[in-house]
């Protein structure tokens, strides 16, 4: 029996060996550059700007979000939706965003949750104003980190997608996000996110909620273009990203984004 | 050593190869690590093709509109509501005049007040569109009854108007 001749020290020795070569997956061994694990596309990253001023609080581009990408009308889930903040005069901030904003704002009273509807007298308010949100594509996306199957990812022009067919709907990246942007789609039975309607701008047309808003309070362009006036803005203008403080890097930037906003 | 102590090794790793084995038929050959890296690119690189393949709803072009309906077009050049895509009013186009053969018209007086009920919030875009108290301003009657949106001056209106209470 050639057993009798390994040692104790020799077979701890090899089964070591085995199992750190075991413990190596496949895509390990595959030689890649630094190029290539970093530069993504050079000519190419999709942003997106909203500018709050200009939100009326219409809830069109919701309309359109949620028919463009079938995102079933009644149920209380969208991709994108609009808040409405009120700060009144004794320092108090109230949000609310009925059914996102589909149907616009078209009240005084605003949903305080359990609390039913708060009616707020004019003059009592301080400042007051729409924040449109969608997904903010991370380029350091906390969702797709979480995600343990590979499910969802990020493009090289900078979208972070999910693979419906992949995804076992776990809801890991649903929490993972600190926008809360994701949602389980009521019947694809998979998370769901805004796309940055991928399917428009790999065609040469702005997104559904950009193309649907009378005001201009939406944008979409490419940062990677220094003629594109999206990122003119962006280079030049002041302009805020949401929970810059998380390290999620987010790739939706705000003009006019007051300190409330969260 | 004896025997007896390598064979559940050989079960282990003959379950290892079986799992090894059915992953290669079950993942597909482009998932792998693409562009964005170990952390952020681990996917199948075939669904981005599928987000792309996505079929658009909404048109967004006015220049096709007012190839069929110039009048509606021509109208709502000059009125304050130009700045409104038709399709925001009447639903996404699709195939429109095919499929679906006509729009749908909503009357409601929730589509006008997306806009023009009045909210008292002076730093938000709202504070530009002269607002109404939609409890006030004609309860109960479409808005489209004395207002033509099309029209270049809404307040004045082509339809009959019935005597205001
Ligand atoms: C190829 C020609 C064509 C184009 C382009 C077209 N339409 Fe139409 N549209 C029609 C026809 C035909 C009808 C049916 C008219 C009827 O039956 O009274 C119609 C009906 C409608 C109706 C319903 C009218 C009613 O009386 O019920 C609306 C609203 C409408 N179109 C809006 C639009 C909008 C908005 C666009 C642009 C996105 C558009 N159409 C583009 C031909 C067209
Ligand atoms: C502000 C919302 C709004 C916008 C923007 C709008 N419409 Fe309309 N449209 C309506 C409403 C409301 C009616 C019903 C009017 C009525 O009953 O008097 C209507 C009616 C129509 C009709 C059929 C009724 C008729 O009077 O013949 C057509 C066709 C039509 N619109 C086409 C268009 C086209 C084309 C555009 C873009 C150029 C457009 N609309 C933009 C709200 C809108
Ligand atoms: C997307 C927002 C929006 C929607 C929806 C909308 N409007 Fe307007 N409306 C405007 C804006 C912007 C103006 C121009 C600013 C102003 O005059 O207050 C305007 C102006 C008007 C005016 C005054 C126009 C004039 O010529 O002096 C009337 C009346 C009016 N709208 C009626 C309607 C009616 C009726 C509807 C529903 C069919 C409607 N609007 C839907 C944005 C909207
Ligand atoms: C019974 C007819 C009638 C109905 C229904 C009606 N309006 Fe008016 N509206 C008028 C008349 C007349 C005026 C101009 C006189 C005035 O300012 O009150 C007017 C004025 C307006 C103005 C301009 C206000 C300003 O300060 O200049 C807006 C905006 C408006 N209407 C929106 C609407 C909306 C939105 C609806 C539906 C929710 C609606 N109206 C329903 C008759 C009507």
């Amino acid at each position: 029996m050639g057993f009798d001749v390994m040692d104790r020290r020799e077979f701890i020795r090899s089964t070591a060996i085995f199992i750190a070569g075991a413990s190596v997956p496949a895509a390990a061994l595959e030689v890649m550059s630094a190029k290539e694990l970093f530069a993504a596309r050079p000519d190419i990253h999709w942003v997106f700007l909203v500018d709050t001023t200009k939100c009326v609080g219409c809830g069109f581009c919701v309309k359109a979000c949620k028919l463009e990408n079938g995102i079933p009308y009644d149920a209380n889930v969208t991709r994108t939706w609009v808040e409405r903040y009120v700060l009144t005069k004794d320092g108090k901030v109230r949000a609310d965003t009925p059914k996102g904003a589909r149907d616009g704002f078209i009240t005084k009273q605003i949903d305080e949750n359990a609390e039913g509807m708060k009616d707020i007298k004019d003059e009592d308010i301080d400042k007051a104003f729409f924040v449109p949100k969608l997904c903010n594509q991370c380029d350091n996306p906390p969702c797709v980190q979480v995600c343990p199957v590979g499910a969802t990812y990020k493009t090289a022009d900078g979208v972070v997608l999910v693979d419906r067919t992949w995804c076992i709907g776990c809801g890991y990246c649903i929490m993972g996000c600190p926008y809360g942007v994701r949602f389980f789609h009521p019947v694809e039975h998979v998370a769901d996110k805004c796309t940055f309607c991928y399917h428009r701008i790999t065609k040469g047309r702005k997104t559904a909620c950009v193309e649907a808003c009378p005001f201009g309070a939406r944008d979409i362009g490419n940062i990677k273009d220094p003629n594109d006036p999206v990122a003119k803005v962006i280079m030049t203008q002041r302009v805020g990203v949401l929970k810059d403080e998380y390290g999620t890097k987010p790739q939706a930037f705000y003009i006019g984004l007051s300190k409330e906003v969260r | 050593m004896k025997n007896h102590v390598w064979r559940p090794l050989f079960v282990v790793l003959g379950v290892a190869a079986l799992i090894l084995a059915a992953r290669m038929f079950y993942v597909p050959k482009d998932f792998g690590v693409h562009d964005q890296g170990y952390m952020y690119g681990f996917h199948r690189l075939g669904n981005e093709q599928d987000w792309k393949d996505q079929k658009p709803e909404y048109r967004f072009e006015p220049e096709y509109c007012s190839g069929c309906h110039p009048d509606k077009a021509e109208e709502l050049s000059t009125s304050p509501h130009a700045i409104i895509p038709c399709e925001d009013c009447h639903g996404p186009a699709k195939g429109h005049p095919e499929d679906p053969p006509k729009l749908p018209i909503d009357r409601s007086r929730e589509q006008c007040m997306r806009c023009h009920a009045y909210l008292p919030y002076a730093q938000s875009g709202r504070s530009n569109i002269r607002g109404i108290d939609p409890a006030e301003h004609n309860p109960g009657t479409e808005c489209v009854i004395c207002h033509d949106p099309h029209h270049s001056n809404a307040v004045e209106t082509p339809h009959p108007q019935p005597p205001l209470p």
